[in-house]
């Protein structure tokens, strides 16, 4: 249970924590520590030394600033699962957080730290891509944004340098849209075995996996076959079939891959329905 | 005196330091000058150990010993033995640490010692050992097969043994003429106990007086001390004491003597300081002995009539890597002799293969035995009631036995000695209320819904039992049970049992029916159990035997005490002992009620001894030793409900009743909690529990992120009732209840399941079912139609 | 070796102040340096919430955090939420409704309990399902624990008078 030994650095600001990754190359950063520090007990990790960013305090909360909301990287998961401006703006994210772990996971893992870590059973990751959202990060070199799209790149890889921090994750706000996400819990660890996340606005439908492949991805064959048609419930079932071809997808003891391309159908079917009401 | 308590919902004694974090578990404890071990584990099935160097783990600051199986060895430890033996059994040796091949993963190859615990966990990383990876095999099927890699090298075949029981021919005659018949190949999948607290072991070496401390996570500490000093470590038994203090939760994984304990003593001595260790939850899982892991054919018959003629079966059951404690005796006594069931199966026989693999021990879990047999049956019956056209109550009724029957002899030796199971098969049918329950299922079927019920009934021999029978059947043990029951001088009396609580609320229920008995208040009262240096011998708890044996020699110690009680009372008050009666707490001249003294006037004079019986010994206390007559057999009806999602195969519990008979119920709420765990225990093998290996030996659900241990949402709030049929032989008439759920809730669910399949052409699968497995049996079908039956 | 850190954290309501080294979990600085063996282990995964504790009014799972990192927080275990003859209503739960066995999930167990009620003070079966998504028992079945839970619930509601011999 213990995990190898390590240095404690605490950093009180974003530049802080910049520099102090500079200072120590091989260094992890620890957010909510509930990715990390269960690798690090396993000894499957043993970084030579931690910078904890979770009380950054301009890494925290929610706030909405014109047309998006903001978001900062080291707001817990319990703060937005009961986020009013979330619930109300983009309660697609409360309404996937809340199906995350257990509460205790929920006090203390980070939007941040989920997406940095960009484990391809992690939940939130489809919501980002279904949403459009940006991801702000910052390094030596100054601040950048990555849409979602570009960020996931590999098996707990995104398009992250060495030596970046995410700060901030923007999500624009859209009146009338409706979102929805629908899971199917692992049933032992109650990571996503697949996760459909849609955000439906107007005509149009953004829609996302994630458990299914190597990182979380677009649903494009669902977004194409539902683009400028009304979500009714044969619309959706026949939207719903054939998502991914099996070949690529991830299988494990739950679920070999054809039945995890089936489950993406039923959950993309799942998420759908719910999103329109049906 | 108060009202009587047996019967009564009384609220535990033991809670208030369980819910204020007061409790007392071995991990909790420190002893001054404490060190601690962590192993070198295998992370091989099977290998050949070249080579140990442990000289950097050795000169790694705040390292006290690194200790080898060849040192232990060398020092005269001996092997762990088995507690059980059949004719011709193999039992190659079981080395705490092992020198020459490790023969599961997990298996111990080097011990460290070090002043904290994430310096041993440190040092065990630099042990550097040399294997050579052997091929291993994991199924027991595959360890059977020509050619299999040898477990150990004296068995080269792998079969630690064979059993059988039953008349082969009268069976293979009752098949030849049989009306119908059926067959199942079964697996009942491998599970992992998973007490939710770690095993831990702490030794302690006075050098003084040369004796041992071991406080350890045990069901029977008298079993631990027995095994390490007449057959381990030759310490003289009197010099060992072995405690069990509060333990968390054991389902049979906390019976068997294991390596670590071995290890703590051995280091305790040679360092001369308290040695400690503590499982991490990934050791326990390669580390606790496994339960179930059956290979199974299965098959029945009946004649025109519809009754059961016949029942045969041959049973591969997988050992694994060594032989624990009980391990012979499971998948052969706990199991061939329960094939009767509640039926009137005239002809049963039951052969038995038990090979050695490279896994992880397989012993006694929960139920041990009897939950694979009943699985079995009520699966053979379910399927050969589907092939008669009958409903499968209809086919289990006409088949059970009648009230009138008993006692009743089963072809499998067993003699049940009471039994009403049909009133008690129809009061659960009432409150399920079967026959809405089939026409809701009717109408869900018409909506593409599916709903399954299963409903079973079962047996289960417990209380183990007979010492006589049970040597003869081969156990290396006793199986009587011993109270010692003392009164103080203040009136205030301590119970001393040799069976053991963690979980099961003994100090509330057994106390209960001393106050009963002595008619004293129940705060008077305090059981003390799981000290081998306070009790006299038990043999611990398991197989339900608690209150059957353990309580049964308390009740008749503490009748011992009242007939020695009346004597003085009738001392000192002149009169004759046959003329006092002991009621509403008092002993009185019959007739006379002025004319009484107390259970305290009577607890000090006792002691006193001014004024006493010439032909007396002064003192109050007495002890007796219990050896059952029989086994009791404790039977019930299990219904579970469940609806099957054929969209993902995920399969939901919507109810869960049962109706159970142990007898006269001492404490209902502890009686009914034990239900509510057995089923779910049960649950979790139909659903979502199961150790799976790879062809390599590796476990690949080795901890909670991949093994399903069922959580809060995975169960229903279970419906509960109980009929009672009291026990002939003991004196209370008490039968055991601990492991009845989980004997019960697996053949149920299972059951269900398959019945909410039945639309779909399935006839059966093996557990769990698991989402994908149902899909995939959907998938390969197509509903005969929406509204078959 | 790395340099150890000096922490202030108030366990229960009392002040601590201690050097420790940043590797050790707060389960058991708690259990080990502070001696409070209430919060227990019961895995190495994450996944059992054995060792819940409450860090800032919040439940958490204490083996999946450095002691350093409670550093300034004020916490609450087992030990400090209420003592025999003056039990939180989620402990007078427990004890009424028979919600605990053989005792080991059951400190984790009230405290992710105690964390629900603030949260949600009147949930329903399935809402308290859900909220022990994080905590295994493997005596209980759960049931007895759903009623603890409904129990305390009502009591905190004022619904249920004081128990009976407590
Ligand atoms: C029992 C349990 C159940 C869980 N169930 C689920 C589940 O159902 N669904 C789910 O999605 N997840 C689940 N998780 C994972 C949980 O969501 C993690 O908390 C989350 O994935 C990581 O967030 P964190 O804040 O804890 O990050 P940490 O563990 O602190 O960090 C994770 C990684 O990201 C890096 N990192 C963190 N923050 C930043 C940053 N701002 N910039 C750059 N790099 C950073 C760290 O260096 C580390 O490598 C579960 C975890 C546990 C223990
Ligand atoms: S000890 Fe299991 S979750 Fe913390
Ligand atoms: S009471 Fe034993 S694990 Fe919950």
């Amino acid at each position: 249970m213990y995990t190898a030994e390590f240095t404690y650095k605490k950093a009180g600001s974003i530049s802080e924590a910049i520099s102090l990754l500079q200072q120590h190359p091989d260094a992890k950063l620890l957010a909510g520590g509930h990715s990390l520090i269960p690798t690090m007990k396993l000894r499957l990790a043993s970084p030579p030394a931690l910078i904890d960013i979770s009380k950054v305090a301009e890494l925290r909360g929610v706030r909405l600033e014109g047309d998006h909301l903001v978001i900062g990287a080291m707001t817990t998961y319990h703060e937005l699962e009961t986020s009013d401006l979330l619930k109300q703006h983009c309660p697609i994210i409360p309404q996937a957080v809340h199906l995350i772990g257990d509460p205790m996971v929920r006090a203390k893992g980070t939007i941040g730290g989920s997406l940095a870590h960009a484990d391809p059973a992690a939940d939130l990751p489809a919501s980002m891509l279904a949403l459009d959202a940006k991801i702000k990060v910052q390094g030596p070199g100054g601040a950048r944004v990555i849409a979602a799209d570009n960020f996931f790149t590999g098996m707990f890889s995104t398009a992250m340098q060495e030596g970046e921090i995410l700060t901030e994750v923007h999500v624009p706000v859209r009146a009338g849209a409706r979102m929805a996400y629908a899971k199917f819990p692992h049933p032992a660890s109650r990571y996503a075995v697949v996760g459909v996340a849609v955000v439906a606005d107007g005509g149009s439908v953004r829609a996302a996996v994630t458990g299914a492949g190597e990182h979380a991805m677009r649903l494009s064959k669902l977004e194409q076959a539902l683009a400028g048609k009304p979500l009714t419930a044969e619309n959706i079932t026949a939207a719903c079939q054939g998502l991914l071809p099996p070949d690529h997808l991830n299988h494990d003891l739950v679920a070999s891959k054809e039945y995890r391309a089936h489950l993406v159908d039923v959950m993309a079917r799942r998420a759908l329905m719910q999103a329109a009401g049906l | 005196m108060a009202d009587k308590l047996f019967g009564k919902a009384m609220k535990r004694v033991e809670d208030p330091r369980f819910i204020t974090g007061t409790g007392n578990y071995t991990d909790d404890m420190t002893l001054p000058g404490m060190v601690h071990a962590a192993m070198v584990r295998s992370p091989y099935a099977h290998a050949r150990i070249k080579k140990i160097d442990v000289s950097k783990a050795r000169s790694y600051p705040g390292v006290l010993a690194v200790i080898t199986g060849q040192e232990m060895k060398d020092a005269g430890i001996n092997g762990i033995p088995t507690g059980w033996l059949h004719p011709g059994i193999k039992t190659p040796p079981h080395y705490a640490i092992t020198f020459d091949k490790a023969r599961h993963v997990g298996d111990i190859v080097a011990a460290v010692i070090a002043e904290t615990r994430q310096i041993a966990e440190d040092a065990a990383e630099l042990v550097e050992v040399d294997y050579e990876p052997l091929p291993a095999v994991a199924l027991g099927s595959d360890a059977l097969k020509p050619g299999a890699p040898a477990v150990h090298d004296d068995v080269p075949d792998n079969v630690c043994f064979t059993w059988s029981i039953g008349d082969k021919a009268a069976v293979d005659a009752a098949f030849a003429s049989a009306h119908k018949t059926v067959k199942l190949n079964l697996r009942n999948n491998r599970l992992v106990p998973n007490a939710m607290e770690p095993r831990a072991s702490l030794a302690q070496y006075l050098k003084a007086s040369d004796e041992y401390t071991l406080w350890t996570t045990s069901q029977n500490p008298h079993i631990h001390r027995l095994l390490i000093a007449a057959f381990i470590m030759g310490i003289p038994e009197h010099k060992l004491r072995v405690i069990a203090p509060d333990v968390g939760g054991g389902f049979g994984s906390k019976i068997y003597q294991y390596p670590e304990e071995i290890i703590v003593l051995y280091a305790a001595k040679k360092l001369n300081r308290p040695v400690k260790w503590t499982a991490r939850r990934s050791e326990s899982f390669v580390t606790d002995s496994h339960g179930r892991d059956h290979e199974t054919v299965a098959e029945m018959a009946v004649d025109q009539s519809g009754k059961i003629t016949a029942v045969r079966v041959d049973t591969i059951a997988n050992m694994g890597a060594y032989l624990t404690t009980f391990a012979p005796a499971v998948p052969t006594y706990l199991y061939g002799c329960l094939l009767a069931g509640t039926y009137t199966t005239p002809h049963i026989y039951c052969h038995v293969t038990a090979p050695f693999t490279h896994t992880t021990p397989v012993d006694a879990y929960r139920g041990a035995g009897r939950p694979e047999a009943t699985y079995l049956l009520e699966r053979l019956v379910d399927v050969m009631a589907h092939e008669l056209g009958m409903d499968p109550v209809e086919f289990r009724r006409k088949n059970l036995i009648p009230p009138d029957a008993f006692p009743y002899q089963t072809p499998v030796a067993l003699q049940y000695d009471s039994g009403n199971y049909e009133a008690n098969l129809d009061k659960a049918l009432e409150l399920v209320n079967y026959k809405a329950l089939r026409q809701q299922q009717e109408e869900w079927r018409k909506q593409g819904r599916y709903m399954g019920i299963g409903v079973i009934t079962f047996i289960e021999a417990c209380g183990l039992a007979p010492s006589a029978l049970v040597g003869s059947l081969g156990a290396q043990a006793g199986q009587w049970e011993s109270a010692l029951v003392r009164v103080m001088p203040t009136g205030k009396v301590e119970v001393f049992t040799g069976t053991h609580s963690h979980g099961q609320g003994h100090e509330t229920a057994f106390a209960q029916v001393v106050a009963d008995e002595l008619q004293i208040p129940v705060e008077d009262v305090v059981l003390v159990h799981g000290d081998t240096g306070r009790m006299p011998y038990g043999w611990g708890s398991y197989g339900s035997r608690s209150a059957p044996t353990g309580l049964s020699a308390i009740v008749l110690a503490t009748r011992k005490i009242i007939d020695k009680a009346k004597k003085i009372a009738a001392h000192l008050l002149e009169a004759s002992p046959d003329d006092i009666v002991h009621e509403d707490g008092k002993f009185m001249v019959k007739g006379v009620p002025d004319k009484a003294k107390t259970f305290f006037d009577i607890a000090l004079m006792a002691h006193l001894a001014h004024n006493y019986p010439a032909d007396l010994e002064p003192g109050l206390e007495a002890t007796h030793f219990y050896d059952p007559k029989n086994f009791v057999f404790p039977f019930g009806t299990h219904i579970a409900v469940v609806e099957v999602d054929p969209d993902t195969g995920k399969v939901k519990l919507l109810r869960y009743l049962s109706v159970d008979d142990c007898g006269p119920v001492i404490n209902p709420l502890i009686a009914d909690g034990q239900v509510h765990g057995g089923v779910a225990q049960g649950l979790g093998q139909a659903l979502l529990e199961e150790a799976v290996y790879d062809k390599e030996g590796q476990i690949l659900s080795g901890n909670f992120l991949e093994y399903t241990l069922p959580r809060a949402d995975d169960m229903v709030q279970i419906e509960h009732d109980h009929t009672v049929t009291p026990c002939p032989h003991n004196p209370l008439g008490i039968k055991g209840i601990g492991e009845a759920g989980t004997i019960a809730s697996t053949a149920a669910v299972a059951n269900a399941v398959m019945d909410a399949l039945r639309p779909f052409g399935i006839v059966h699968l093996d557990m769990p079912y698991t989402p994908e497995k149902v899909w995939r049996a959907i998938q390969a079908t197509k509903p005969l139609s929406q509204a078959a039956d | 070796m790395p340099d150890k850190v000096q922490i202030k954290v108030t366990v229960n309501g009392v002040e601590h102040h201690n050097e420790v080294e940043p590797r050790l979990l707060l389960v058991h600085y708690l259990r080990e340096t502070l001696g409070l063996t209430g919060t227990h282990v019961g895995c190495d995964t994450s996944q059992c919430g054995a060792c819940t504790v409450h860090l800032d009014g919040q439940a958490v799972k204490s083996c999946t955090m450095f002691a350093v990192q409670a550093d300034g927080c004020n916490l609450t275990t087992i030990e400090g939420l209420g003592s025999a003859g003056n039990l939180h209503p989620v402990q007078e739960g427990f004890w009424e409704m028979h919600g605990l066995q053989c005792g080991f999930c059951t400190p984790g167990m009230i405290m992710a309990a105690v964390d629900l009620l603030n949260k949600n003070p009147q949930p329903s079966e399935a809402e308290i399902r859900h909220a022990l998504e994080g905590n295994l028992c493997r005596c209980t079945g759960y049931h007895n624990i759903v009623r603890a839970v409904q129990y305390a619930a009502d009591k905190m509601a004022g619904k249920i008078g004081a128990a009976a011999d407590d």
